[in-house]
């Protein structure tokens, strides 16, 4: 395979302590080696256990560039299999989401598989058996993934049967996840409000290092953020400010509050924003929550939850979680130029409806193909993927507030508008697109 | 002047409202919404709920104020260049007229354009109007996508 030609020196040498090779946002076969190695080799996020509420519910989706169907199995069990028939490789579940019942069945020649993947059954079955079925790769039914981990509903896999534990590779980065859950006063989250799809002609990885930059906000979003603020300031006097002002303007805030915000890396590329203040701190109260909080967990511990305002969180390689506000951006890699990019929004179970219509209109202003911002981003990252063709420069600076012992640290908190993350990012792409030295 | 409400004056409001979009006049567009007019954009097809299911847009007029404004800034780098629209209208049905006003739907094609890129979309509009100071304006103009749950790339002006 193409992919192959990479060794582990010309790998190492597009990744700089301060720059990155440009190859590595445009090269195809770069990308083929990412689904190979890094999208196997990591942990990566299928679904929310709230999508497959019942036994036989399946919803269907990609990990890297793997058709997956994720399946409740048993009350407590969720299985992901390749979306793949054993026979003739068609894709077996057509459907994003349903309930498959007692088994699936591939709508090509009926060979049926149960939610585990072993094959059921197969129409005239004695022409396979004296045909020496037992000798073949179909004979083990739709595939699973190597591993699955289901993390207080979160679902994810390892697509390679060996490699790291799920414990081992997030370490406690998990604390995002848990903040968020916590939020509901019954430690549930569900899935709500529909996904927005929003396809981006651009590498996956700009999606991901924008989520930690600091310092484009206040320039890029100045068309929107910036005039969303100026519209409301135009409006009469005791106008009382709209919702959506109050989720733009943060967006534009000066470059010293980005600075104090603060951001925290973890090993294995995990990271984010706001340690101690974030663009999601100070919005305003939602009539019933706090009750619920402190009901649920005493005033001590809601105060505690509520008090960690974490702003993005990246769970490497391509999730992005806001635990202040429950949602996540999963950023799905279609090619080396072009990313599906799903922003999936969580209420939480026994809090107010409001908080569920106030993240969706966060989605809706930030996150959709009609979000204004979004615009914004989407601009950068096609005139980025346009001119890093160019040939007489070729290095992306990742280099801001670079300090010399960052990578030996398991964990820092640095300065808000340090790209500490973006590197920390590369770091741990190299760690899982080479091959490891004693192989 | 007689103020009755008659069904060619909605058709016509529909073929009027699209051209101002078509020629850029947003500012003349908006002002074709009722103070408390919404333009929305459903995410699901058949929505019916819009505070706690997600949409395109479900814009008020200070939202829709703000995308106006951000088209004519300097510093709006995704306008760079500018996108144009294009909107080819089915004849208007009137599901609806009396004194106060109307509700007509509309099949269309819209096409989208910035540079040398073109996205056609397909759908239909439901313009619920009503009279003011003499004046049809838009209550709500309800947009639905026959594909309102694909994954689209930017969508920057109005359909």
């Amino acid at each position: 395979m193409n992919a192959n030609h990479w060794s582990n020196e010309s790998l190492q040498a597009l990744i700089r302590e301060r720059e990155v090779h440009r190859d590595v946002y445009t090269s195809q076969d770069l990308f083929d080696l990412e689904m190979q190695r890094l999208f196997s080799r990591t942990w990566v996020y299928v679904g929310h256990a709230s999508q497959v509420p019942q036994v036989a519910d399946y919803f269907t989706t990609t990990v890297g560039d793997q058709p997956v169907v994720m399946v409740r199995h048993a009350p407590n069990d969720i299985r992901v299999l390749y979306n793949r028939c054993a026979h003739k490789g068609v894709q077996v579940v057509g459907d994003t989401q349903g309930n498959t019942g007692k088994y699936f069945r591939c709508p090509y020649h009926a060979w049926t598989y149960r939610t585990d993947g072993s094959l059921l059954a197969i129409p005239l079955k004695q022409g396979y058996d004296s045909g020496g079925l037992d000798a073949c790769e179909a004979k083990q039914g739709m595939r699973a993934v190597g591993a699955v981990h289901v993390y207080r509903d979160f679902v994810f896999c390892r697509l390679s049967d060996t490699g790291e534990s799920f414990e081992s590779f997030f370490g406690d980065s998990l604390s995002t996840l848990d903040n968020m859950v916590d939020r509901s006063p019954e430690g549930k989250l569900v899935v709500a409000g529909g996904v927005y799809r929003y396809m981006h002609p651009c590498n996956w990885k700009m999606l991901v290092e924008n989520q930690t930059d600091t310092c484009h906000p206040m320039v890029a979003h100045e068309s929107s953020a910036g005039t969303a603020v100026k519209v409301w300031k135009a409006a009469p006097e005791g106008t009382p400010k709209p919702a959506a002002v109050e989720l733009f303007a943060p967006f534009v805030s000066p470059y010293e509050f980005f600075e104090g915000m603060g951001i925290r890396t973890w090993r294995n590329g995990h990271g984010h924003t706001g340690t101690a203040d974030s663009i999601h701190a100070a919005y305003s109260p939602i009539a019933g929550y706090w009750e619920a909080m402190q009901a649920a967990y005493g005033e001590a511990r809601a105060k505690q939850i509520l008090g960690e305002v974490r702003h993005n969180t990246i769970y490497f390689p391509n999730i992005m979680v806001k635990g202040p506000i429950q949602c996540l951006r999963l950023f799905k890699p279609i090619a080396a130029n072009r990313t599906l990019v799903e922003s999936w929004t969580f209420q939480l179970v026994g809090a107010p409806d409001e908080l569920l219509a106030r993240t969706l209109l966060y989605q809706r202003l930030i996150n959709a193909p009609t979000s204004v911002v979004g615009h914004d981003d989407l601009e950068m990252y096609e005139r980025a993927q346009r001119s890093l063709h160019t040939r007489a420069a070729q290095w992306v600076n990742v280099g801001r507030l670079y300090q010399a012992n960052e990578a030996e640290q398991d964990e820092a908190v640095v300065n808000g508008t340090s790209e500490a993350q973006m590197r920390n990012q590369y770091r741990a792409w190299l760690k899982y697109m080479t091959e490891p030295q004693d192989a | 002047m007689s103020t009755a409400v008659t069904a060619p004056m909605l058709i016509d409001f529909v073929y009027h409202e699209a051209e101002l979009l078509d020629t850029g006049d947003f500012d003349a567009w908006l002002d074709l919404f009722t103070a408390d007019g919404v333009y929305w954009m459903p995410l699901e097809p058949g929505q019916q709920e819009r505070r706690l299911v997600g949409s395109l847009m479900n814009e008020d007029r200070v939202l829709l104020a703000t995308r106006i404004e951000r088209l004519k800034g300097k510093r709006t780098f995704s306008q760079q260049p500018a996108s144009r629209c294009h909107h080819l209208l089915q004849q208007p049905r009137v599901l609806r007229v009396d004194d106060q006003g109307g509700e007509v739907r509309t099949a269309f094609h819209y096409t989208e354009t910035r540079g040398d890129e073109q996205t056609l979309y397909a759908g239909w509009t439901t313009h619920h109007l009503l009279l003011q100071d003499g004046a049809l304006r838009m209550q709500l103009k309800r947009v639905d996508l026959v594909n309102c749950d694909a994954a689209f790339g930017n969508i920057q002006l109005f359909m």
